[in-house]
């Protein structure tokens, strides 16, 4: 095992933060070109016209996923050594919803937001400044909500923990649903499409 | 309306892009053994900000604290700071390449710009409290915990299109 290279002490802290300016550059870079600096494109995904943030999310999930799985196996990625947050499910949960409500309100989340205020767009600076409200706004309240916020703990949990599968079954299940969903997304798109033109409700 | 004449290219096929995507983030965790971020970055901005205008009252909030670290190091020299001032370059570079840099407001037809900044700084800001709620966000947990199967990250994930489908009706005057 050789990897991360950061924690087996390939380089120290100042060599990580221009790693993670090159590795930002790239994320910005990718996000862009997929058209996630527009929030139309962003919003058509929750009206069904255009299924991109889906596909996007879940090919980028897989990439990663594989990559990972395949690394630890031929034993180069120690994965004990790759972080993986601790679970709070009832605040995740809830978080998810308010966030799913900010996403199709604003028209972005936080890291498209940058690259849409960063090409120009204002409603992706603007949206910059309330997030910035909004954080404000929890911190200041954060004594009120602290009790939630740490309720429901579960440690450091993963789908095969939770299901009692082998990490490889998980990883070919993930795979199978996500080729299914984007079967189901490229059809859905087609319906939308047959559907336009037929005065709207 | 901006005066850029330049017609944008088009997207990128979005598995291609979801490709790059995926990489980045393989990347990350080969590397540093982490994945990405955004709301963490801003987070830490406002921690640092609320240290500055009122000391005493930052140190006594614990989430302040937790970003403002114990004091041994500067909270700027934060490895998702960089990562985001990388992501605003990026998406500069990608955009100026493409021909997509445009200064405008993204909306429906049937909205006003006015009405859109409202929405957006709203949306904004729901996303602030949200993203805080459940530890990250899009990139934090959904693509980053996503991709190492993390529980909470895939309860998060499927919550975040729940909420958006069923908002979204009640909004579709903003995009339709």
């Amino acid at each position: 095992m050789i990897a991360p290279f950061y924690k087996y002490g390939l380089f120290g802290d100042s060599v990580s933060l221009i790693v993670a300016f090159v590795v930002g550059i790239g994320f910005g870079f990718f996000l862009e070109r997929a058209g996630f600096g527009n929030a139309r494109v962003l919003a058509a995904q929750f009206y069904f016209t255009d299924l991109r943030v889906f596909k996007v999310m879940f090919t980028a999930i897989l990439t990663a996923m594989l990559g990972i799985f395949y690394l630890s196996w031929i034993g180069f990625l120690d994965l004990s050594l790759v972080y993986v947050s601790d679970t709070y499910l009832l605040p995740q949960v809830v978080g998810g919803l308010i966030l799913g409500f900010g996403f199709v309100i604003g028209g972005y989340c936080p890291g498209t937001s940058a690259v849409s205020a960063s090409t120009g767009r204002i409603d992706g600076a603007i949206y910059l400044v309330g997030m910035l409200a909004g954080l404000i706004v929890f911190a200041e309240f954060f004594p009120l909500v602290e009790g939630f916020y740490t309720s429901t703990p579960m440690g450091r949990i993963t789908l095969p923990d939770l299901f009692h599968l082998s990490y490889g079954v998980v990883v070919f299940l993930v795979v199978i649903m996500a080729v299914g969903g984007f079967a189901g997304a490229t059809w859905a798109e087609k319906a939308m499409a047959a559907r336009k033109g037929a005065p709207k409700a | 309306m901006s005066t850029n004449t330049r017609v944008p290219q088009p997207y990128w096929n979005p598995y291609l892009a979801g490709i790059g995507l995926g990489l980045v983030l393989l990347a990350s965790y080969v590397i540093m053994g982490r994945g990405l971020g955004a709301s963490g970055a801003l987070t830490t901005l406002v921690a640092v900000g609320a240290n500055a205008a009122a000391p005493a009252h930052a140190a006594a909030n614990a989430f302040y604290r937790e970003y403002l670290g114990d004091g041994s190091k500067n909270p700027l020299m934060d490895w998702l700071v960089f990562e985001v001032i990388g992501v605003f370059v990026g998406g500069f570079i990608s955009g100026a390449l493409a021909g997509r840099i445009r200064v405008i407001t993204e909306k429906g037809p049937n909205i006003s710009a006015r009405s859109r900044l409202f929405f957006a700084f709203i949306g904004g800001g729901l996303m602030g409290v949200g993203a805080k709620l459940a530890r990250g966000c899009t990139s934090g947990q959904a693509l980053t915990g996503g991709a190492v199967l993390n529980v909470g990250s895939w309860a998060f994930m499927l919550c975040v299109f729940g909420g958006a489908y069923a908002m979204a009706y009640f909004i579709r005057r903003e995009w339709l």
